[in-house]
């Protein structure tokens, strides 16, 4: 595996940026005043409570929803492109992936393949190589409607992984994973899995943005850290700086600690056992 | 990867189907529609032969393909002159409006299924229909009064355009009132199409008061929905119509694929969702429009057809499409033919005998879905 190391600051054009990026549906204002910079080759964590704009955020950075201010992607105003030219460079998980009709699972991981010049063969081996990926090898002939919400979660995740299956392919612009949630419905083994895979992209030459759940995942695997409360920016930061308890306690309104455990590794822990 | 089928164990015990790749299906599918394609070619060629007349259609078939490239007048020579007329001017026309009309209904359905994300989608049920049936209805009793204008400017084409607008509202209205932020509520389209068809279907009602005797009974028989009266005319009025939507639909089914993944993942991977779904109400609509426009309400069509084929080629609408078209075609010959045949010399309106035939399989489709469905 090639763990080639990126320099983000050379080449703003190859980054996502987000300049005072407000967001409303209806008139309601779901998002106010959002700025970070994710850097192909990095991991960008997005935390922070239930409603406070996390997913709206990634709606409008998929051109779901429109926003006010500016947002580049590759050193283009994503407003301003079409869902094909997005589609080309981004591949997007969402949260809840619903199949009007019995698919099969290569079907559905087939939806991902834009180029409809690849040859049979080589769809299927596409196909399969990311089925594997997310460790659903041999699932090819089973029915979408008929797995498990991980597997059917992980089965989506193969289909954007085939989207944009080089982090850095020829035409040297990084593709990137925006992913919400990957993690959400996976028992803990999974969890890992497509954290790695994710990590790997990146490390490749990607950029992910990932809405997150489970802080000691973000801690583990991010490299930067947007914290999101009631719809605005609260921190935006390297991991080391953003994750510490003083920040994730404001952030949840809810007592955080620091631990250490064994081997070094730090865990966020609530201290008590939980009062409501 | 071992711990993945481990997790798994159901499916050890079938093991060899899961491993069925994606050329499989897709193997099936063209053996299908070729199956389906002979099976059009001999279903057309029963639609001709049987009727209170026996008509020796083989014979005929090669001086029909003569007549159609130079038009002679008169039988060809060692053809009786009755069997000439009843297959050219009666039965060809009949057949190849039931094909056209088949075709777009069982298509009309399929789109809006796709669409719509429900397999319960269909012109006819929705309301679609009974819209276009109150534009035609329109013009079928106004005609020569109020909208005689209108009537002499579009000649034969302003029932089927009338009926295409009353289509396109109803589907229009529909999609608003049953999709909100991208998502299609099954109840709401069925009860919204309920109303819309019972208040169409009351304008349709005010028009009888104003009908005379045989606009009435224009207005009754097509309302059950029939190919009798099918003539060269009515073949001329809806082929454009029909055929330009069946041309075009190929082009949607990448779209339509992608839509089985709900409109906002469709996007992401770079369907431009807006105008699929602008180009596939028009299609519908105008599809629905010309067929209802010639045969009046024939119901069901548009539900099993691309039902029976999803269980045996799969849902992908590369395939599902041409192939509904085909079936669609044998299927309103077929019941056509037996529709003018059992209760002969008098003729069963084709609507029944598909109502017969549909409704207790639209029953049956709801009946394995409850409780998936969400109804």
């Amino acid at each position: 595996m090639l763990h080639q190391k990126i320099d983000p600051s050379t080449n703003v054009d190859r980054n996502l940026c987000a300049e005072n990026v407000s967001i409303s549906i209806g008139k309601t204002p779901i998002v106010r005043d959002v700025s970070f910079e994710a850097a192909s080759g990095e991991l960008l964590a997005i935390i922070g409570p239930s409603g406070s704009g996390k997913t709206t955020l990634l709606r409008a950075l998929t051109g779901e929803l429109s926003y006010e201010g500016h947002a580049f992607l590759s050193g283009r105003e994503l407003g301003g492109m079409s869902a094909e030219d997005q589609a080309v460079l981004r591949g997007v998980l969402p949260q809840i992936s619903q199949i009007s009709f019995p698919l099969t699972v290569s079907e559905v991981v087939a939806l991902g393949l834009l180029d409809r010049r690849a040859g049979r063969l080589q769809r299927e081996t596409r196909i399969s190589e990311a089925l594997a990926k997310v460790g659903l090898a041999g699932f090819e002939g089973r029915t979408y409607q008929d797995l498990s919400g991980g597997e059917q979660q992980r089965t989506q995740l193969a289909r954007v992984l085939c989207q944009v299956w080089d982090p850095v392919p020829a035409d040297g612009q990084p593709r990137w994973l925006f992913l919400d949630e990957p993690v959400s419905s996976l028992d803990i083994k999974h969890q890992y899995q497509i954290m790695h895979l994710a990590a790997d992209y990146a490390a490749r030459g990607g950029g992910v943005v990932a809405v997150m759940h489970d802080l000691n995942l973000t801690a583990e695997f991010a490299n930067k850290v947007l914290v999101m409360k009631c719809g605005k920016q609260l921190a935006y930061g390297s991991n080391e700086s953003v994750m510490c308890s003083g920040t994730l306690t404001t952030a949840y309104d809810f007592q955080l600690d620091l631990v250490e455990v064994r081997s070094g590794r730090k865990l966020f822990l609530h201290p008590a056992p939980v009062k409501i | 990867m071992s711990e993945a089928t481990a997790s798994v164990p159901r499916i050890a015990s079938w093991s060899g189907f899961s491993q069925v790749k994606l050329g499989n299906r897709e193997a099936l599918a063209r053996a299908v529609m070729l199956l389906l394609g002979v099976l059009l070619v001999a279903t057309m060629l029963a639609g001709l032969a049987i009727g209170p007349i026996s008509v020796p259609v083989l014979e005929l078939v090669p001086h029909l393909a003569r007549h159609i490239a130079s038009p002679v007048e008169g039988a060809p020579d060692g053809v009786l002159l009755r069997d000439w007329i009843v297959v050219k001017d009666i039965r060809l026309p009949r057949v190849v409006l039931g094909a056209l009309v088949g075709a777009a209904l069982a298509v009309s359905g399929a789109v809006m299924q796709g669409l719509f994300r429900n397999p319960l989608a269909d012109p006819g049920i929705v309301g679609v229909s009974a819209g276009a049936g109150l534009g035609a209805a329109l013009f079928i009793v106004l005609g020569n009064t109020a909208l005689a204008s209108v009537m002499s400017l579009l000649g034969i084409y302003a029932v089927p355009l009338a009926a295409f607008v009353g289509g396109l509202i109803t589907t229009l209205l529909l999609y608003r009132i049953g999709t909100r932020g991208g998502i299609t509520s099954v109840a709401t389209l069925l009860l919204a199409g309920i109303a819309l068809g019972a208040l169409t279907g009351a304008m349709t009602g005010l028009l009888v008061y104003v009908a005379d005797d045989q606009e009435l009974r224009d207005l009754q028989f097509w309302g059950l929905g029939s190919l009798a009266g099918a003539n060269w005319e009515k073949v001329a009025s809806a082929a454009p119509i029909i055929l330009v939507m069946l041309f075009c639909v190929p082009f949607l089914s990448r779209g339509l694929n992608g839509l089985t993944l709900g409109e906002a993942a469709a996007s992401h991977i770079g369907i431009r969702v807006q105008r699929l779904k602008n180009i596939a109400i028009l299609l519908v609509a105008a599809a629905t429009g010309a067929s209802v426009a010639v045969s009046g309400g024939i119901g069901f069509v548009g539900i099993v057809v691309p039902h029976l084929l999803r269980l045996t080629i799969g849902p992908d609408h590369r395939y599902l499409l041409p192939a509904s078209a085909l079936l669609g075609a044998c299927l309103l010959i077929a019941a056509d033919t037996l529709s003018r045949t059992i209760v002969a010399p008098a003729e069963m309106p084709i609507g029944i005998i598909t109502a017969f035939a549909g409704a207790p399989f639209f029953l049956w489709i709801l009946l394995r879905k409850r409780g998936l469905t969400g109804l």
